[in-house]
């Protein structure tokens, strides 16, 4: 007689880890299967980390985490071939714990979160590829692995973006490129004080950019650039359906943002660390695939979690809090002894009353609204036309703002009806 | 920083390779026969494909297991999957 488990969790992600976690601190048997050599090794994100729900899960999570350092400022570029124009935010608010953000590298700090998950009770079991769902009467039993199969009550996938798992289960069809985004990145290494002169930070304060415009050609996306203890994170994020249709090759242009002269001063004389690439589930609420079915639940990028306002990219927060809520499902199904969809529908009510399906429904409109050229090309173009009007002095008479605007509107091919339409949009769904 | 090729930047990171198993193969028939678009060649942020002679070739040992040319491929000819447990990239930052 094989040993059956409570709990099979794949993957030991942010979503697998913190179920992981949850599970084992209140005693059940979980094992947490990670394909990687260690939790976080195939993992890669920009990376910025809200925070506050692991700090709800492991309190004052900081002091011991590898954190990286304390968003403080948060900047917006647009920009053009030759210009950029930002917006700097910077609060002292954001110094204080729990700290609002962070900056992490997800190779050493998912490592960190699967040990705690190990020190809670959990078994990681790393350097295994789950290959399938193991079913039986349409139900989730279990896992094969190789030519092993366990068992459990339930199954947790948290087996990241391409959810091979939900998809062979059903609980997904095959993706639509729309829904998709690829992400690549490198990480710059310079040295801290370096990073600290070069941005204004104190200590372990930092900066994370979201870029808009010519970085992307016109692809609906944009770039970002976080700042590390003794690296920079730069990168850009570029929706699939339109790489395709345009050609642009991520390789390349990632190379050209690197080149460009808002980038390429923050990033002189750095050596490059490492070069990575990530699918990320962009779609929204329209690309979640149903979360539960008999024995089994899918949590963080597997359920399409990630929410994408132009401001703000988040999908670790939501990762761990869905992986927080499967956990408390499989522990409610464990008192009732049922561990079918019925038994576990739990999850769906937390998902639903937290944060994480809140934010994932006020910014439904939000993955339609980035799908606008005029975002990419014509704003930042019509941003640096009247900043170029107000500051360039070439002999030619100044005129006042209104004339100026109008100007740079003009010679954007923007129309006041554009702006009406985006303007309205972008307040309904940002 | 200095310009870095696709290939420099790959070398700079850590790969475990599982010699002799190879995550992703082409039907090469399909994608002749049927593809016009070829994403597979632009799409990849790790460059791992190419087209030799008219037949789409994978360089795996360098893939970044992101997914993006089977979520691009039209036609179903990636056969694409994980790399064996340990094997494939191993990001040490990510």
């Amino acid at each position: 007689m094989e040993e059956k488990f409570d709990v099979i969790i794949v993957g030991a992600g942010l979503a697998g880890s913190a179920a992981a976690y949850r599970l084992a601190q209140e005693g059940l048997e979980v094992v947490l299967i990670e394909r990687g050599p260690y939790p976080g090794a195939k993992n890669l994100s920009g990376g910025v980390l809200y925070g506050r729900v692991l700090n709800d899960l492991i309190p004052e999570y900081w002091k011991d985490a590898p954190i990286e350092r304390y968003i403080t400022n948060q900047r917006v570029a647009f920009i053009t071939e030759q210009a950029f124009f930002n917006i700097d935010f910077k609060n002292q608010v954001f110094s204080q714990t729990p700290y609002n953000a962070v900056s992490v590298l997800r190779g050493k700090f998912d490592r960190w979160l699967g040990e705690k998950a190990e020190e809670a009770g959990a078994m990681l079991v790393p350097g295994i590829r789950v290959d399938k769902v193991l079913i039986e009467d349409r139900r989730a039993v279990g896992v094969v692995a190789g030519d092993e199969d366990m068992r459990a009550d339930v199954i947790i996938a948290a087996d990241g973006a391409n959810s091979f798992l939900a998809q062979q289960v059903g609980l997904r069809g095959r993706f639509e490129t729309g829904h998709l985004a690829v992400g690549v990145k490198e990480l710059i290494g310079l040295p801290r004080e370096t990073i600290e002169e070069r941005f204004n930070l104190t200590g372990d304060e930092g900066v994370a950019y979201g870029v808009v415009g010519f970085a992307t050609r016109g692809v609906a996306g944009g770039g970002f650039l976080y700042t590390n203890k003794e690296s920079i994170s730069v990168g850009l994020v570029m929706h699939l359906d339109e790489l395709i249709e345009t050609g642009v090759k991520p390789a390349e242009v990632i190379e050209d943002f690197l080149a460009h002269p808002m980038v390429a001063p923050l990033i002189r004389g750095g050596k490059l660390l490492e070069y990575g690439a990530h699918l990320v589930p962009e779609g929204g609420l329209a690309m979640m695939p149903r979360l539960a079915m008999d024995g089994m639940l899918v949590t963080g990028d597997a359920a399409g979690l990630s929410v994408n306002n132009g401001f703000v990219v988040r999908g670790m927060d939501l990762a761990i809090a869905s992986g927080v809520a499967a956990a408390e499902a499989v522990l409610e199904a464990k008192k009732k002894n049922d561990f079918s969809a019925q038994g576990l529908s739990a999850y769906q009510r937390l998902m639903d009353e937290s944060f994480a399906m809140k934010d994932m429904r006020t910014y439904a409109g939000a993955p339609a609204f980035m799908k606008n050229d005029r975002l990419y090309e014509a704003y930042p173009e019509m941003l640096v036309s009247l900043m170029t009007q107000i500051y360039h002095h070439d002999g030619a008479p100044k005129q006042h703002l209104v004339p100026m605007v109008m100007k740079s509107i003009k010679e954007s091919k923007l129309s006041l009806f554009d702006l009406a339409v985006d303007g309205l949009k972008g307040a309904r769904s940002l | 920083m200095n310009r870095m090729s696709l290939p420099e930047k790959l070398s700079i990171n850590k790969y475990e390779l599982d010699e002799g198993h190879p995550h992703i193969v082409v039907n090469t028939e399909v994608c002749s026969a049927v593809c016009k678009t070829k994403a597979c060649l632009f799409v990849c942020p790790a460059g791992v494909y190419s087209e030799q002679e008219g037949k789409i070739i994978a360089d795996w040992a360098g893939c970044v297991e992101c997914g993006t040319c089977k979520a691009a491929c039209p036609t179903e000819a990636l056969s694409w999957e994980y790399p064996r447990g340990g094997f494939g990239v191993i990001y040490r930052y990510g």
